[in-house]
């Protein structure tokens, strides 16, 4: 059984072996209630920026319903901090379950999506689930699905060059795998002397958009790309959490342990499509990490029907009343769009136009 | 008197010795080369990469996002094409986490033609590099200048684009344009930091002591004084418009070589206080003349000096061709040349409102 797993909040996984001598991957219960909760969380949180969208509260909606069993225990393997002794994550817009299983105020995201001036990751510049929070080594997520392969190289070549405890996570989808990218970090991540503690996340939901994994794919596993760089991978249900907490536990001891890259490939649903741009409404075929965990739980006798129920509603109900609240908070105010231009003088507009046309 | 390379080259030592700078990479230039140019021979921090323009500027950004100070060279900028939105991203993360990130690096690349480097050797990027936001960028166009731009390059806390004239980089400074610090004798200075021929595997540079000198960024040099006619260039035109107002001189014609030096943050101020003066101007680069930086030049002067002008700004720029043929005559004939630019110098002192 898998107990150790974030004991005193964050980061403190459970050594490969001890995995080993587990015979199954279920987590003791108050690991599975905390998992629960979270993944809980993660979906009422998606759920209400949906509706946030639907309901004229914000332009758009990208997210990460479906992904919640893979992430969520991700989030919760972080050595989260910052500098190089801490983990780096390049995620990408599906990503809101790992950062919120980090810590982070759910409200957060609901200000990103309404885009008023109190987003805290981009003051009401980017989509919804682009966050960012450096004291935490969570770099900018971008909109473009392959850029994180090739920037998360940097993070991983500093921390191998100072020999840090830390390592570098990398998580993108199936269909930015295709892209030059994704070559680019298998190479520079596992040249010979120089190997790149990278840890490889790709959540394979099976779609680029509207296109099928297998007009995209010849290969059978996007893992097997790494084993020709000698790239040690792993395959995974994502949407079992317990299955999850323990493939990439192995994989995080590894990353440390090792100081090499890694692939874990997890198979995810993407439960409202792709985006607001397909509707975003719920997929019935596709399956839920969560009906699957809350069933397990319930047969376990860990949580009943009735507490799961009372914990959906309540997180419904705060966040509808916190979304209420978001409403009423300022909207950037137009001069702000020269903030942050450039790193030193013009840090903050003056309010005038362009600092930099004298 | 360094060469531009020579001088960017003591640039970076001096970089990785006082200014933090953690990181020189990029497609050959770590040890045996020392880049295609030499201006990365001896330096302890410099690497070799894998031949990927985009691993090298993703690899950049990661490590400024890790605290680091790295300096990547993509090895000519006719490479740079594919990479450009990691610098649209480079350009905008600061911008786009409302401050929470910044990323300090410096991208060197050679630019321009006048080596006769064929159709994949003799792109200019000023155009481009000037369309990407959050981004400074400099073209030095003497040894001096290179060096305490690159100096100021790895001191900023933005990525900062070193544009490389790269028909220059084999030029010595002139008198009056020494490195402080720089040996006097060119041989001697030569002996001291070019590795030599052949096998360099124990081979040691011994570096002269080095001032630190900087040019600000945004701050332009006026290189050759006159009342007549404004010319607006940067990085290889300099020189050759410097000898053009030097012949036209001899003619009565008194043109103002104005070096830019930085085309982001520009030096308005220098460009108003010039064209109020000789109230004409001629931009020259060697960028495709369609969607130029000179023509945002002369947008902004004839929005905001109009009435200053009496005759209708110029530009003289690279032809909108695909490329730069290698043949003399077709180099010749694509980019402006010192008969172009006094051709044009003239024209507009001889203009009549």
């Amino acid at each position: 059984m898998i107990s150790s797993l974030a004991s005193g909040g964050i980061g403190v996984p459970s050594t490969a072996a001890e995995l080993k001598s587990s015979e199954r991957n279920e987590l003791v219960p108050d690991l599975a209630r905390k998992v629960h909760e979270l993944m809980l969380k993660a979906r009422v949180l998606e759920e209400r920026l949906i509706a946030m969208y639907k309901q004229g509260d914000g332009y758009f909606w990208i997210g990460g319903p479906g992904e919640e069993a893979l992430n969520v225990p991700l989030g919760l393997l972080v050595n989260k901090g910052q500098g190089l002794d801490h983990d780096y994550l390049h995620l990408h817009y599906r990503s809101n379950a790992t950062v919120l299983a980090m810590g982070a105020d759910p409200v957060d995201w609901l200000r990103q999506m309404k885009s008023t001036a109190t987003d805290p990751y981009s003051r009401g510049r980017n989509f919804a689930g682009h966050t960012t929070i450096r004291k935490w080594n969570v770099v900018p997520i971008n909109s473009p699905i392959e850029v994180q392969f090739s920037v998360a190289i940097g993070t991983a070549e500093a921390q191998r060059k100072a020999k840090s405890k830390g390592i570098t996570i990398v998580q993108g989808g199936d269909a930015g795998t295709a892209e030059g990218d994704f070559a680019t970090c298998l190479v520079w991540s596992s040249r010979k002397g120089s190997e790149l503690p990278l840890l490889i996340v790709v959540a394979n939901n099976q779609y680029g958009i509207s296109t099928p994994f297998e007009g995209q794919h010849g290969e059978a596993h996007i893992a097997d790309r790494a084993k020709a760089f000698g790239i040690q991978t792993a395959l995974v249900d994502g949407n079992d959490p317990e299955m999850c907490t323990a493939a990439l536990t192995e994989a995080f001891h590894y990353v440390r342990t090792q100081r090499k890259p890694c692939l874990l490939e997890a198979t995810v649903s993407r439960l409202y499509g792709h985006s607001s741009a397909t509707g975003a409404k719920l997929v019935r075929s596709e399956v839920d990490c969560m009906d699957h965990f809350e069933q397990k739980l319930e047969e376990r006798k860990i949580l009943t029907r009735a507490q799961m129920n009372e914990m959906r509603a309540r997180f419904t109900a705060e966040l509808l009343e916190a979304s209420l609240r978001v409403r009423e908070e300022p909207p950037p105010l137009p001069h702000t769009i020269w903030d942050y231009v450039l790193a030193d003088k013009n840090n903050v507009g003056n309010g005038k136009g362009d600092p930099w046309q004298p | 008197m360094a060469t531009m390379i020579q001088a960017i080259r003591m640039a970076l030592h001096v970089g990785e010795e006082r200014l933090g700078v953690t990181d020189i990479f990029g497609q050959d230039v770590g040890p045996p080369l020392g880049g295609i140019f030499t201006g990365t021979q001896g330096l302890k921090t410099a690497w070799n990469s894998p031949l990927d323009e985009r691993g090298i500027v993703g690899m950049a950004i990661g490590l400024a996002l890790a605290g680091q100070k790295p300096v990547a060279e993509i090895q000519f900028c006719d490479y740079a094409f594919n990479v450009i939105d990691l610098l649209k991203i480079a350009g905008n993360i600061h911008w786009a986490s409302a401050g929470d990130w910044n990323v300090s690096l410096v991208m060197m690349t050679p630019v321009g033609a006048g080596i006769r480097g064929s159709i994949y050797h003799s792109h200019s990027f000023d155009a481009q590099a000037t369309r990407i936001p959050g981004w400074k960028v400099v073209m030095p166009s003497n040894p001096r200048d290179a060096y305490g731009l690159m100096l100021s390059a790895i001191a900023d806390p933005n990525p900062v684009m070193f544009l490389e004239p790269k028909a220059l980089l084999r030029v010595k400074g002139q008198p009056g344009e020494q490195i402080p610090g720089e040996p006097s004798d060119d041989k001697a200075l030569s002996k001291m930091i070019d590795a030599p021929l052949g096998d360099r595997s124990a081979w040691k540079p011994e570096w002269p002591k080095l001032g630190e000198f900087y040019v600000p960024i945004g701050k332009a040099r006026i290189a050759c004084s006159g009342n007549d006619v404004t010319v607006l260039t940067y990085g290889r035109n300099v020189p050759m418009c410097t000898l053009a107002a030097n012949e036209l001189a001899k003619e009565g014609i008194g043109a103002e070589v104005v070096d830019l030096r930085s085309l982001h943050p520009y030096d308005w101020a220098e460009i108003k206080q010039s064209v109020q003066k000789t109230h004409r101007v001629l931009c020259v680069n060697e960028d495709t003349e369609i969607t130029n930086f000179g023509e945002h030049l002369i947008r902004r002067i004839t929005e905001e000096l109009f009435y200053e002008l009496h005759a209708p700004p110029k530009l003289l720029a690279g032809a909108h061709v695909p490329g730069v043929g290698l043949a003399d005559a077709l180099e010749r004939a694509t980019v402006p040349q010192v008969s172009s630019i006094k051709a044009a110098i003239a024209m507009l002192a001889r203009h009549e409102p």
